[in-house]
């Protein structure tokens, strides 16, 4: 170190009271939370995972020679009649696991990580507080788990519309949309997709913070999913089914009938407000008031 | 909370003020009631062996833990009431500082400049090059050396151009050299007027470096004070050999205000002031017991150091004088 160097720049505040801190704001941290998201390797198994899904799905359709009507559902028969059938289908498919595992793999490591790198401390020495620091991991989660979703809807547009064209689609309810409209709902459907999927980063980004260990805050999100999936399975407890996260993963598809179903999607927002707010409110504090005894 | 923050008094004259911290897990009391003065303008020492509880009470009083019990402000504002408010112009690391492995050292210290705000992204060169780290700033901080992430430890905080300035260990894992450079560019710190507070184990840098001194053991401090004054204390040893050692020992021990005069190889032992070894002396030569040698023996820091931490047992003070001394200063400082 060249403490010794003659002449050296001061490095003490000379009461230097007119540079008085500026204490940086909460989207600066959130900022910084998507560059260090951007600089890790997770962030991108995350991203191929919601794109690997409907890249296999056109392939395999592709490849294909019949197709009807499996499972009873209409957009199956649209398939090679309009690329706009294929973000809706993969969907329906991925948004039951594909998706949620994607955007947790972030969310559940999303404060964990630092907890494994020690670097909590780091940062909660400087001018930010934990607050803020919360909110900007939060926050950043959040939009990990936007740009997943739609990465993947965006990812199964084009490769459906350039293998069958952008043509006019059949909603649920037997009424045609022209393909501009059917775009416009495609990014709808996405956007209501992505209200179970706030509720499902939030109980990630709680298990994270309280668990300390990205592992098990992935697995113990994912475990949580799948026991709501298989509750209304278990006879005597179907009536459950309308409060089930796992039920609103479906709730955008009102959106695809004439005239709009608005019914399930505001049932979905506050079913996952039960689950998203409680696990945020947890989290918060958990984290306001955790000792950062690591690293 | 910002309303209750604006209430505190700020004190620019106490840098740090800890008042009976406590930091307990479950059974252990890793922290029992430990008390801090650091002045403005000193370079204060944090003394004690491995999990003496000094890193516990760095971490307390960088916010980063609760206390079970007690308090600490730093320049009067209490992290735990005040938020990243009470760090303003204090900056350190405890236990070795930690970085974001997947970006290299500027990038990390662009994150934190962004987390400090003010102008600290402009320092960033300047603290490089403090450090020496300009030529490996672009390369991920995951293929550093435990002696290179001390040193960009170093970086990070003066990016905050502190007042207060907090180290863990500073001199852990580096070479000779760079620890040279570490006390030279404290001192250089502690010039330009910023307090330090040093936690270390290594005694030569704190007697180099350090005018007062807080001495912990099994999480109590055991002495708190000016570094001369432990030494005054400790070094008030005297030996005496005489032409009847015998009879001089029986004189000592009835000699007022001579202490734990004991018989030794080389002569009589005792603790006492200046003025009763010159009564003593007088009082040898009038029982006709001629003195051949008396000589003060000036305790080092690390004989201090061992008194206290070990011969002072863990319950604090023990019957060692020095340490029950210094325990009664420690109690009664502020």
């Amino acid at each position: 170190m060249s403490a010794a160097a003659a002449s050296p720049p001061a490095i003490a505040a000379r009461g230097d009271a007119a540079t008085a801190r500026r204490r940086p704001g909460t989207l600066t941290i959130w900022r910084w939370e998507l560059r260090k998201l951007l600089s890790q390797k997770r962030t991108y198994l995350g991203l191929s995972i919601g794109m690997a899904f409907p890249l296999l799905f056109v392939v395999a359709q592709n490849l294909r020679q019949h197709h009807g009507h499996e499972g009873g559902n209409i957009f199956f028969a649209q398939i090679t009649q309009s690329g706009l059938a294929t973000p809706v289908l993969t969907l329906l498919f991925e948004g039951a696991f594909f998706l949620p595992l994607a955007v947790v793999l972030v969310a559940g490591d999303i404060v964990a990580t630092e907890d494994g790198n020690g670097t909590l401390k780091t940062i909660l020495t400087r001018s930010v507080d934990r607050g803020q620091v919360f909110a900007a991991k939060a926050l950043a989660a959040f939009t990990y788990a936007a740009v997943a979703v739609f990465l993947s809807a965006i990812v199964a547009t084009v490769a459906g519309v350039a293998s069958w064209g952008f043509h006019h689609v059949t909603t649920f309810s037997g009424s045609v949309v022209p393909p501009g409209e059917a775009l416009l709902l495609v990014f709808a459907a996405n956007a209501c997709y992505l209200v179970p999927i706030a509720a499902v980063v939030s109980i990630g980004v709680l298990l994270s913070t309280a668990t300390r260990n990205g592992a098990a805050a992935v697995v113990g999100t994912l475990a949580i999913t799948l026991v709501l999936a298989l509750i209304p399975v278990i006879p005597g407890l179907e009536g459950a089914k309308p409060y089930l996260l796992t039920t609103e993963y479906n709730a955008w598809q009102g959106l695809l009938r004439t005239p709009t179903d608005w019914g399930p999607i505001l049932h979905s927002l506050w079913v996952c407000a039960l689950y998203a707010v409680p696990c945020e409110l947890a989290a918060y504090l958990v984290f306001l008031r955790r000792d950062v005894a690591g690293g | 909370m910002p309303g209750a923050a604006d209430a505190v008094s700020e004190d620019e004259t106490q840098p740090v003020r800890a008042r009976g911290l406590v930091k307990r897990y479950g059974e252990v009391t890793a922290v029992d009631h430990v008390d801090l003065n650091v002045r403005a303008g000193d370079v204060y020492g944090f003394l004690g062996p491995n999990g003496a509880g000094k890193t516990t009470t760095l971490r307390m009083a960088l916010g980063l833990i609760t206390p079970s019990e007690g308090s600490v402000e730093l320049f009067g504002r209490d992290p735990l009431r005040c938020g990243a408010r009470a760090l303003e112009g204090v900056a350190g690391f405890v236990e070795a500082p930690r970085f974001y492995p997947y970006l290299g050292a500027r990038k990390n210290l662009q994150l934190l400049a962004a987390l400090d705000g003010g102008g600290a992204r402009e320092r960033i060169d300047e603290v490089l090059e403090i450090v020496e780290l300009t030529p490996r700033a672009g390369h991920r901080v995951g293929g550093y050396s435990h002696g290179m992430k001390q040193r960009l430890g170093i970086a990070a905080a003066l990016l905050r151009r502190p007042r207060l300035l907090i180290l863990d260990e500073p001199g852990t894992g580096l070479d000779p050299g760079g620890m040279r450079d570490m006390r030279q560019l404290i001192r250089r710190l502690a010039d330009e007027g910023i307090t330090v507070l040093l936690s270390s184990h290594q005694l030569p840098e704190v007697q180099e470096l350090c005018d007062r001194v807080a001495i912990v053991d099994s999480g109590r401090v055991v002495y708190e004070g000016a570094l001369a004054d432990l030494r005054r204390q400790g070094g008030a040893g005297y030996r005496l050999r005489t032409t009847d050692d015998a009879l001089a020992l029986r004189i000592a021990a009835e000699q007022p205000g001579i202490e734990h005069a004991s018989p030794g190889e080389h002569g009589v032992g005792f603790q006492a002031e200046e003025r009763a070894v010159g009564a003593l002396s007088l009082s040898l030569a009038r029982a006709g017991v001629g003195i051949l040698s008396l000589t003060p023996e000036l305790a080092t820091l690390e004989d201090l150091f061992f008194r206290l931490t070990e011969g002072g047992s863990s319950d604090g003070a023990g019957d060692d004088p020095v340490a029950q001394s210094s325990a009664r200063d420690a109690v009664g400082v502020g």
